[in-house]
């Protein structure tokens, strides 16, 4: 990279168009994210800027459409819908996802390939697929939950939405720690058992420690997922069950009140403190398994 | 100890600590191996299989299931059989009197006006027909008020007419094709196959504009991820980490949050028709419709999906060693045919890596045409929501789902033959 000072005057052309047009592009990438930052704060109730705001006028902005969310009962009950099932559903994903991925990573696995496929089809199967199947799955499983076993139908609800959600984690959680477990120096469990650790123990106070960056990076993912999460919620879920997007959704397809654009700058900076707590995991697993200098 | 000395120089059969030939014990010890790798995998295998495998086999079962005619009309369905149609003329009064009591213990169990909504997919009037029907139904007694020939016809001049036996005769099986059938603008009648009406052919052309879009989305991806992914592959590795946020930054952000963020953008007094205006380049009367339409879902698909294709894009470029483009160079290319000669070629593999994943994501995509689509920018898996939630002719979402299914599991195929599942890489 970098300009020879013997490039020619077309070379020198293309050198800063090219840097021009990779800009444009960056910013085709940003902006639409960094737009609705400031306009979450507008004093009207308008998807537009206005012109009070161009002028910078503080009288323009105002924290009205935060406090609505914050007041309002229907985004409350939606943000607190998504703060039980996501956990949840991340919960389940995690710890059986974790089990099989150590079970993969074993030397001798018969129909590895067969039983790969199966656990990451949930990845590859349009979301609109098996929102459609799950939701003629989960009617019926519902049904026979509410009459036979006699379930409150509120219960029954969280359970089909967290299940539904469960599944569409454990693809990233056995992608994530199959790959962290591919560097795992597998002599450790050895010296491990040879001193005695029975394999619980080898398992929870060496394996785990070594792995957890990739369990956590999969359980994040696990977790935006379920967060993010609209198709199948809309098609499996009730009322009762409505979460923070399916929220969003509703209120963009009817355009409702700029609060969107509110919880939309909330969930920004969520995503981007996420962003850091990843990459800040990447890193320590790669030190911790020696392949990059600290 | 001297005995397993003696014994395995006797036999030739090398031996274990505890006395079995070594062969048996490895082989046990392998066994046990793979069963403890089994039983590690089998609570996560059995939960998928059992709540996401096993519905979407149900899925697939349901877009050819048609038992709803053969339960709720048994008797008819039986005596129907023997009727031949090819004659012209209309069932004997046998099949009126049967129709009759299957009716009684329909309209009883209220599964009449079902069979008339089921009925109504492929012949329009059939679910009136029924309704009606069956409110006059409860007062004839199947015992004693027969013939019920000219009763019925009475009733409802539907029942003389020999297209609804004919429909009836033709959907009596407990399996169907007309599902399918009508998921490609066609109709299974009682000559085996017909077009839909003109009027009614929505869904090839639906299938035909995601394919297309899609393709569109795909295309303007690779167009705007190559010059970002060549930039950082090429700088120093402190600069493409910055860079590199610039990327994850929407690829983390809610798919909501950026279709909002579109909206926004798109609409009429969006903040593009704004600059636009402002600037002079658009009259204030005449604002570019930017959304509700096909542009619309393209330019915020691109946008959306562009991380996906960076990614693998930069992931394979890393692996180019830059000094071939300085041979290539010394050997008096120019700087364009060092790029194309030498460079594309290996970077190649990227392009198809995203390209499939880019296209993989775009044809199930729903959420976003829904917002940003308009009636002329949605795709068929709108459609298939529509079946679902309004239409509730889950038959026919269950076939559109089908076959979308199996052209996404055929590219994903050739995904794994190009790229390989295992190279699948998160952030």
């Amino acid at each position: 990279m970098g300009l020879p000072p013997y490039a020619t005057i077309p070379q020198r052309i293309w050198y800063y168009a090219f840097r021009v047009i990779c800009a444009l592009i960056f910013i085709f990438l940003i902006t639409p994210i960094l737009v609705i930052i400031p306009l979450s704060f507008n004093a009207q109730d308008f998807f537009t800027y206005t012109p009070g705001m161009l002028r910078l006028d503080p009288d323009a902005y105002s924290l009205k459409h935060y406090q609505d969310f914050f007041s309002n009962n229907e985004w409350q009950r939606s943000l607190k819908n998504s703060l039980i099932i996501a956990p949840i559903a991340t919960i389940i994903s995690v710890s059986l996802g974790t089990l099989a991925a150590i079970g993969l990573s074993q030397s001798h696995v018969p129909f590895k390939g067969t039983i790969m496929a199966i656990l990451i089809s949930p990845m590859i199967v349009p979301l609109i697929i098996s929102a459609t199947g799950m939701f003629f799955f989960y009617s019926d499983l519902g049904n026979f939950m509410e009459n036979t076993l006699g379930m409150g139908k509120n219960f029954v609800g969280y359970v089909k939405v967290v299940l539904a959600h469960a599944v569409l984690g454990i693809p990233f959680v056995i992608i994530t720690v199959t790959a962290t477990l591919v560097g795992f120096d597998r002599s450790l469990t050895r010296a491990a058992a040879n001193m005695g650790a029975d394999p619980v123990t080898t398992f929870f106070r060496i394996q785990m420690p070594l792995i957890l960056p990739g369990v956590i990076s999969g359980g994040l993912f696990a977790f935006i997922t379920s967060f993010d999460e609209v198709v199948v919620v809309l098609f499996v879920g009730s009322a009762g069950q409505k979460t923070l997007p399916w929220q969003m959704f509703t209120g963009l397809r009817e355009q409702i009140s700029p609060t969107i654009l509110a919880v939309a700058t909330i969930l920004v900076v969520v995503s981007i403190a996420l962003l850091t707590v990843v990459e800040l995991l990447r890193r320590r697993s790669e030190r911790l398994r020696g392949m990059s200098p600290t | 100890m001297s005995a397993l000395t003696e014994n395995s120089t006797d036999n030739g059969v090398m031996m274990a600590a505890d006395g079995t030939p070594l062969k048996r014990s490895l082989a046990r010890a392998l066994r046990r191996q793979k069963l403890r790798a089994l039983m590690l995998i089998a609570p996560l295998l059995i939960f998928v299989l059992l709540t996401f495998i096993f519905p979407i086999g149900s899925m697939l079962f349901r877009s050819v299931e048609n038992d709803i005619v053969a339960n709720t009309l048994p008797e008819t369905v039986a005596v129907l059989g023997r009727w031949d149609a090819s004659k012209g003329e209309l069932p004997d009064e046998e099949v009126y009197a049967a129709f009759v009591r299957d009716m009684v213990v329909a309209v009883e169990a209220k599964q009449h006006t079902r069979l008339g909504t089921r009925l109504n997919y492929e012949s329009t009037g059939m679910s009136s027909m029924f309704r009606q029907s069956g409110r006059k139904m409860k007062k004839i007694d199947p015992e004693t008020d027969g013939p019920f020939k000219e009763k019925l016809i009475d009733i409802h001049k539907g029942w003389g007419d020999i297209e609804t036996w004919k429909t009836l005769q033709t959907h009596s099986g407990l399996y169907t094709s007309g599902y399918f059938l009508n998921a490609v603008d066609a109709q299974k009648t009682h000559e085996g196959f017909a077009w839909q009406p003109e009027e009614k052919q929505i869904l090839l052309k639906l299938f035909w504009r995601t394919l297309v879009m899609s393709m569109v989305i795909t295309g303007s991806c690779i167009a705007l991820g190559y010059p970002i992914a060549w930039l950082l592959a090429n700088v120093s590795a402190r600069n493409a980490n910055l860079l590199l946020i610039l990327v994850l930054l929407p690829f983390w952000t809610s798919l909501l949050v950026r279709t909002s963020a579109w909206k926004v953008m798109l609409q009429q007094n969006g903040v593009i028709n704004e600059v636009l205006v402002w600037i002079g380049l658009v009259p204030d009367a005449e604002r570019l419709i930017l959304i509700n339409n096909q542009f619309g879902t393209i330019v915020a698909m691109t946008h959306i999906l562009l991380p996906f294709m960076i990614l693998p894009m930069y992931s394979v470029m890393q692996t180019i060693q830059p000094s071939y483009l300085r041979a290539a160079k010394s050997l008096g290319a120019t700087n364009w045919t060092a790029f194309w000669r030498v460079y594309f070629p290996q970077s190649v593999p990227g392009i198809g890596a995203g390209s499939i994943l880019v296209f993989i994501l775009s044809i199930g995509y729903y959420i976003t045409p829904e917002i940003v689509g308009g009636t002329k920018g949605v795709f068929i898996s709108n459609r298939i929501a529509y079946h679902i939630s309004s239409s509730l002719n889950w038959g026919l979402a269950a076939a559109l789902g089908t076959i979308l299914l199996i052209v996404v599991l055929a590219l994903y195929w050739a995904y794994d033959r190009i790229v390989g599942i295992d190279n699948v890489k998160l952030g």
